[in-house]
């Protein structure tokens, strides 16, 4: 393990740490929404990380400028064309997930994940 | 230019914790608003201007409105209103 | 030999007997056996009432979180168990990032012969000023395809979630049809919408249309567009927005929008997925009317997009058009 590359590679370690953020998010979190808004930091720390691994230092953005058609001047279009598909997906996802809440909120008036889970027994009891 | 992208890259953090750690509802979702406009100037840090665009159009704008929108449907903003108005 | 019976005898033949009971007509044991009538099960009143009271207060008190001590514990352990997972998650990928090449260094495996072509052949090839839109709507327009279709899905499965289906002869209460918050004569926000919703569309369409040659596309044109469309809707009210965009027209428009991609790309899935020379010339890099076939795409992405993005918001706030 190089430290010091942690420190020189330090975007791709805060797409790591928003990363453990969202999840942890996910796990503790009681109400749903706030879920939902783990989940979407995950989704953007992952599009950071491939992000910032197409990047490379002093190159310009993937559009041609003047005819001039090399590699070294330019940065890797890949991750760019991932990320932006991925993006637009995230937003659709996120829209179902709001869409599911709003419909137990209907039926249980609660968004407390525990409340509902009782109330859920409850239901299968009487 | 390092230093802002430093800065930039604290903040976010900064922002993923207090979203996640925000009592009210409407106060986590517009600082993951402003984590999304944040995310959109570091695209164009990372030379890629077609995501900037898209993250500040869609994560900024329409997740945040659809997020509103279902506060107003489970009555979360409605209820802090006069929880805010209880307290005074 | 045989003798015959006399009638008394023959009655008391287990046969005849059987026979008897088979055709119903008499129950052998119906002198012998007979049940008692049960006890009717009489309590007074406030005691029955005492006793489900009793039961609910029990069943409270056993799916009551607050009072239940294993689960209390239980949920503390699982507090404790989730950070500590979470930190042992983020110190493993933190070890895995301190092995990746470093940041911002050409020498990486991403940086491979796929992105070279890519960079050097973009533009000869699909005509495209932006190498990225050049990429995900000609190399790799199945990509795309797919993701239009995943917005469609998505625009589906919302509109049976939170479809609002009136009834016959039922009037709409305020909270159905979203009129409690609806601005009736909010000037301030009709004046200003006035002024900003043209721009933002106009910007929309102008970023769709100049995806091949700067930054932007469908995606993110679509987006904006929507972003104006829903603008509109808040400052005016549903009212007027139902006669521009029913639910009749995002029906047309996806369709045909999604169609059109489908059919304009899949002639090369035909061919075996080689990208036979295009009918259409590449004209010049840099004109509006240039590179081929991904102006179109671009067009029919941002319908695609536009509409998943206002029907998001309709379905969200109305459940309906």
């Amino acid at each position: 393990m190089d430290v010091m590359n942690l420190f020189r590679n330090y975007e791709e370690a805060v797409a790591m740490i928003l990363f453990g953020i969202g999840f942890s998010n996910l796990l503790m979190q009681k109400n749903l929404i706030k879920k939902i808004i783990g989940m979407n930091i995950m989704d953007t720390s992952v599009y950071l990380f491939l992000a910032v691994k197409g990047y490379i230092e002093g190159h310009k953005a993937p559009i041609v400028v003047d005819g001039v058609q090399s590699v070294e001047a330019y940065i890797n279009p890949i991750p760019s064309g991932l990320v932006l598909t991925g993006i637009v997906v995230s937003v659709s996802v996120s829209a179902l997930m709001l869409a599911l809440t709003i419909r137990l909120y209907r039926r249980y008036h609660t968004l407390n994940l525990d409340e509902i889970s009782t109330l859920l027994k409850k239901e299968e009891k009487s | 230019m390092s230093v802002f992208t430093d800065i930039l890259l604290l903040f976010l953090v900064v922002c993923a914790v207090a979203a996640s750690l925000s009592k009210n509802l409407l106060n986590s979702i517009l600082i993951f608003m402003s984590y999304s406009l944040v995310m959109s100037i570091i695209w164009i840090l990372l030379e890629s201007p077609d995501l900037a665009i898209t993250e500040a159009a869609v994560g900024a704008g329409i997740t945040s409105l659809l997020f509103f929108v279902t506060l107003k449907k489970i009555h979360a903003i409605v209820e802090s209103d006069r929880k805010e108005k209880k307290d005074e | 030999m045989s003798r015959k019976l006399s009638e008394e005898e023959y009655k008391k033949k287990l046969s005849y007997r059987m026979e008897q009971w088979f055709a119903g007509q008499r129950d052998p044991y119906l002198e012998h056996l007979r049940m008692k009538p049960q006890a009717e099960r009489t309590l007074e009143p406030e005691k029955e009432e005492a006793l489900r009271k009793e039961k609910k207060e029990r069943l409270d008190k056993v799916y009551r979180i607050s009072d239940n001590r294993p689960v209390k514990l239980f949920e503390k352990l699982y507090r404790i168990f989730c950070v500590a997972f979470c930190f042992f998650l983020v110190i493993m990928l933190l070890i895995a990032v301190s092995f990746l090449p470093s940041y911002g260094e050409d020498e990486k495996p991403v940086n491979n012969e796929v992105s070279r072509r890519y960079i050097e052949k973009g533009l000869q090839e699909t005509g495209a000023v932006n190498i990225v839109t050049g990429m995900i709507l000609d190399y790799r327009a199945f990509d795309t395809l797919g993701e239009s279709h995943v917005l469609f899905a998505a625009t589906c499965t919302v509109l049976i979630l939170l479809r609002h289906d009136k009834k016959k002869g039922e009037r709409d209460t305020e909270e159905e049809t979203d009129r409690v918050y609806e601005p009736k004569n909010d000037v301030i926000l009709q004046m200003v919408s006035k002024v900003l919703v043209p721009p933002i569309i106009l910007f929309g369409i102008y970023v769709i249309l100049c995806g091949h040659l700067g930054p932007g596309g469908g995606f993110s044109g679509g987006a904006v567009i929507g972003a104006g469309l829903i603008l509109y809707l808040n400052a005016f009210g549903f009212a007027k927005t139902e006669k521009f965009f029913s639910e009749k027209t995002y029906k047309v428009l996806s369709v045909s929008a999604l169609g059109c991609y489908c059919l304009a790309k899949s002639y090369s899935f035909y061919t075996g997925a080689n990208h036979i020379e295009s009918v259409i010339p590449l004209g010049t890099p840099g004109a509006i009317l240039s590179s081929g076939l991904i102006l179109v795409l671009n067009i029919c992405v941002g319908i695609v997009v536009a509409g998943t993005m206002y029907t998001f918001y309709v379905m969200f706030r109305k459940g309906g058009y």
